[in-house]
């Protein structure tokens, strides 16, 4: 965005702090646009239309840099591109890649519709969410575009899943649109062959397009070309090359057409960036191999700026570490990740297993119940709500403190007077010296644990369990 | 309703309209439109070529200033339906190169043959970027690394790890020697595991002698790893670093929990590097590096830095920006954080998608063979660490290994491979 202080903002605003926006001032409200956690839409005065020139201008400069195209349309819709940074530390990434997970029209109908499902249904949990692939590419191999029309049909009565329309022959592309035209799917692609009638299907059907070319300078005159004739929901494909040098000018291409969108503000190539793992195919026929080859590229190119893309593999070994990565790198930097408080349970505890208290910081938590199920310790784990900070720096800081740790028990209706059969709880290492003050607010045994979960399974071992007072 | 204008006409035609838009327009011979009919005609426009196209738009703009009902015109689907262009409009695509990196990252070489008093038959050099990984700005002048574990005693590890080691876990010189001839590590690391206190308590001086039988057994540069534990680290590592004097081993670590001062002692004593070892914490590492090079005289080629992995899933996030502004940090002149990386990849097996044999929530589609999931989570844990600057990776699983160099050197530009056209992917059976 062109604005980088909140005062600039402050400028366009009603000034009237009448906090309809939740905001007490205009000012504050004005921060969090500048930090993009608030909408403009957000103010209603703003929109009336005693302020619709400042509205305007001030929504234009507060566009992200790179610009936000929206594939589908209603819940399942995803946006893509809307980026201000290239590093996350520098803000946050927005708009996750969206990932494509390709079917092709020569498919066995039956084949097909398993696919689209596996597709669609794909779910991992993590830190108290699922994790989700999104989007079906249907790729035209038939060469016949009544035979893509048709898989597209199938596709779109399977799936309500956006999709993305790919050939490269025009007549393929106008006989899926008119079957899908009310999905907003994604063209794929105009190439500097078929760029005309590219054009003229995106601008009649009204649907975003994908601009495909390695070489960066012709990249370019087709989107100057396309916007010249007011197409601006555009995608750039840069090419992925899957191997050798190729791959790594491919990467190359990659960074030089972000920097260029974003720290040189190169209004007319700052679009969401397409690539294409699948290509790994192109190199590998074992599945295994292939699998893998194409996670490192996804890999490689979600870190490096791809916003959506096109991929093969629906091997749970290779679509667990790619949505994995994608939470990586677009969780946002500014918000601790935290686990909800509470008791949980790990594996089947007894009136006779462990009560370990640790903090809700989701590294934390998550490092402490996985140390404890891989060693198969059935115990109770309580995560303190310490704002998502780890055990050292909350006890330095007070946010984990004896208080907060009876709360957490309470709050959980958890009585280890009558849950278990020792009364015993079990502080962090790194927690000892609140042993004394959780005695007192307790009224509970307290045992300091060992300062890295790691070391649960041996300090196990010497103290568990506890002996008789 | 027909009215007929040469292009010719139109300045005096607009004269009397202040139209900025119309500046610059270039009119190359005399065209004539026809308003009415064919003038505002995509067809036509198309045919005259784009600056006629804009000239055709204005035009429409200025009729309806004037009065004409454009938007009742055949030729007003203009409006809704921009003409296509005839030809691409011709661009050239540039981007600066990084001026703001200006400061190098150290150079560091592990490793010391004959001639520089060791008796390695290798060294290996990292560092030394002028930009970030793989970037256009600057190449890389060294590859990234791998140094393989082995442990001095037998320890848990996945299964899918295992069955390559059952052979040698009992001899960390066999094991040594096989990452480096079936597995091609560049070079090995020995975990001294078996000298904490609550595992079997080995002395400094046992300890030192496996040390001593690896590097007997290999000619790789070697990195010397303790247990782990503050209070005997110290002691276990200096008797290392002794029995090892002139190799330039990677002692690892000295970090802020123990007495690095004495680890720092001993590596400067001996002839070694100094892996500084902080948690997730860009200050901390600052700190550490200050005291290694200001408070213990540690010189700044014998400085690696090891700013904690956590696994995919598992805080791979803060690790992850934690090295990439550690490095843009060092790029840009700052000296306390502008040295080499190393990663402890292996770290990645401790994410449980690595190793459960399937998922112990219901709701998850199903998992599949962890045999296949292990080495991908390290393999995607350490490529994205290499993305952040990390130079250095100690990895366990020899197809981990395996994978990891081949994408780390072909971003590095060292694979040669014949050229692959991707024009026609969309229709490719696969
Ligand atoms: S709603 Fe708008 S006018 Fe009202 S306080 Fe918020 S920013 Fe100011």
């Amino acid at each position: 965005m062109k604005l980088n202080s909140p005062l600039q903002v402050y400028k366009y605003l009603p000034q009237i702090n009448c906090a309809e926006c939740g905001d007490a001032t205009c000012m504050a409200f004005a921060a969090h646009l500048i930090d993009r956690s608030k909408k403009l839409e957000n103010c209603p005065p703003i929109l009336k239309d005693e302020f619709k020139k400042k509205y305007i201008e001030l929504q234009t400069l507060l566009a992200p840099e790179i610009r936000q195209v929206t594939i589908g349309i209603g819940e399942n819709a995803k946006n893509i591109g809307g980026d201000d940074v290239i590093y996350r530390h520098q803000l946050t990434f927005f708009n996750p890649t969206a990932f494509a997970y390709d079917v092709w029209d020569t498919m066995p109908e039956q084949e097909l519709v398993e696919r689209v499902n596996k597709i669609s249904n794909f779910r991992k949990f993590y830190v108290g969410k699922f994790l989700k692939v999104d989007m079906v590419a249907v790729r035209c191999v038939s060469g016949d575009p009544l035979k893509f029309a048709g898989a597209v049909k199938k596709v779109a009565e399977t799936t309500k899943l956006p999709l993305v329309l790919c050939s490269f022959d025009p007549a393929a592309l106008r006989a899926a649109l008119e079957i899908v035209k009310d999905r907003r799917p994604l063209l794929y692609a105009a190439t500097e062959n078929n760029w005309g009638d590219v054009a003229e299907l995106a601008q009649s059907y009204k649907v975003p397009v994908v601009l495909f070319s390695p070489d960066l300078d012709k990249l370019k005159s087709i989107g100057a070309t396309f916007q010249e004739m007011g197409i601006k929901d555009l995608v750039l494909d840069p090419g992925t090359y899957p191997q050798g040098k190729q791959l790594k000018e491919s990467f190359e291409r990659f960074v030089k057409l972000r920097r260029a969108g974003i720290k040189e503000g190169q209004k007319d190539i700052a679009f969401p960036i397409m690539s294409v793992p699948l290509n790994a195919w192109l190199v590998y026929k074992d599945a295994v191999t292939a699998s893998y080859w194409e996670t490192v590229l996804a890999s490689v190119f979600i870190v490096r700026y791809a916003d959506v893309m096109i991929l093969h593999s629906l091997e749970p070994y290779a679509m667990l570490p790619e949505v994995h990565l994608r939470d990586t790198i677009y969780t946002d930097p500014r918000t601790p990740v935290k686990v909800a408080p509470g008791v949980n349970q790990v594996g089947t505890p007894t009136k006779d297993s462990p009560v370990i208290v640790t903090t809700n910081f989701a590294l934390t938590y998550y490092t402490v119940e996985s140390d404890l199920s891989s060693n198969k310790i059935n115990c109770y784990l309580a995560s303190v709500d310490t704002d998502g900070i780890g055990v050292e720096a909350a006890v330095a800081g007070g946010q984990l403190t004896a208080a907060k740790i009876n709360d957490t028990f309470a709050k959980a209706n958890f009585d280890l007077k009558e849950k278990t059969s020792h009364g015993t709880l079990i502080l962090p290492g790194l927690a000892a010296r609140l042993q004394g003050d959780v005695e007192d607010a307790t009224g509970l045994r307290v045992m300091i644990g060992p300062p890295d979960s790691g070391r649960i399974p041996g300090w196990m071992e010497k103290n568990w369990p506890p002996k008789q007072k | 309703m027909t009215k007929k204008i040469k292009l010719s006409e139109l300045g005096s035609l607009f004269g009397s309209l202040d139209i900025e838009a119309l500046e610059g327009v270039k009119i190359e011979g005399d065209v004539e439109l026809d308003l009415g009919q064919m003038g505002l005609n995509p067809q036509m426009a198309y045919a005259l070529g784009h600056e006629t196209v804009q000239l055709a738009f204005h035009l429409m703009n200025i009729s309806r200033i004037l009065g004409y009902p454009v938007d009742q015109l055949p030729g007003a689907a203009v409006q809704q339906k921009p003409a296509r262009l005839s030809n691409l409009i011709e661009s050239k695509f540039s981007v600066a190169r990084n001026e703001e990196w200006k400061t190098p990252i150290q150079e560091v070489v592990l490793g010391a043959t004959s001639s520089d008093g060791g008796s390695r038959k290798s060294t290996v050099t990292i560092g030394g970027e002028n930009a970030l990984p793989y970037y256009f700005d600057s190449p890389m002048p060294h590859r990234n690394h791998i140094t393989m574990d082995v442990f001095d005693m037998p320890i848990n590890m996945a299964k899918a790890v295992k069955s390559n080691y059952e052979d040698v876990i009992n001899s960390p010189a066999e094991w040594a020697k096989k990452v480096v001839r079936d597995f091609g590590a560049d070079m090995v690391t020995i975990h001294l595991i078996s000298t904490d206190p609550n595992i079997k308590d080995t002395s400094p001086k046992d300890a030192a002698k496996t040390v001593e039988e690896v590097l007997q057994a290999v000619d790789v540069p070697i990195v010397i790893g303790g247990s782990g534990n503050p209070e005997k680290d110290p002691a276990v590592l200096e008797k290392a670093a002794e029995v090892a004097e002139g190799e330039r081993c990677l002692i690892a670590s000295a970090s802020l929990n123990l007495d690095y001062a004495r680890i720092a002692e001993a590596a400067k004593k001996y002839n070694h590097v100094v892996l500084s070892w902080t948690q997730l914490e860009i200050n901390a590492q600052k700190e550490l590096n200050r005291k290694l090079m200001k408070q213990c005289g540690v010189a700044r080629e014998n400085i690696i830095m090891d700013p904690t992995t956590a696994a995919l899933g598992y805080g791979l996030d803060y690790a992850y920006t934690n090295m990439e502004r550690i490095r843009l940090a060092g790029l840009t002149g700052d000296t306390e954080l502008n040295f080499p990386m190393s990663s402890g990849t292996t770290n990645a097996w401790g994410a449980r998608e690595a190793w459960m044999i399937s998922s112990p929530l219901k709701e998850d589609s199903d998992w599949g063979p962890r045999e296949y999931r292990g080495p991908i989570w390290e393999i995607v844990t350490g490529l994205t660490l290499s993305l952040a600057g990390n130079d250095l990776f100690m990895m366990m699983s020899p197809t981990a290994v395996q994978v990891l160099k081949e994408i780390t050197q072909t971003l590095y530009g060292l694979k040669e491979t014949e050229q692959v056209n991707i024009d026609n992917w969309v229709s490719a059976v696969v």
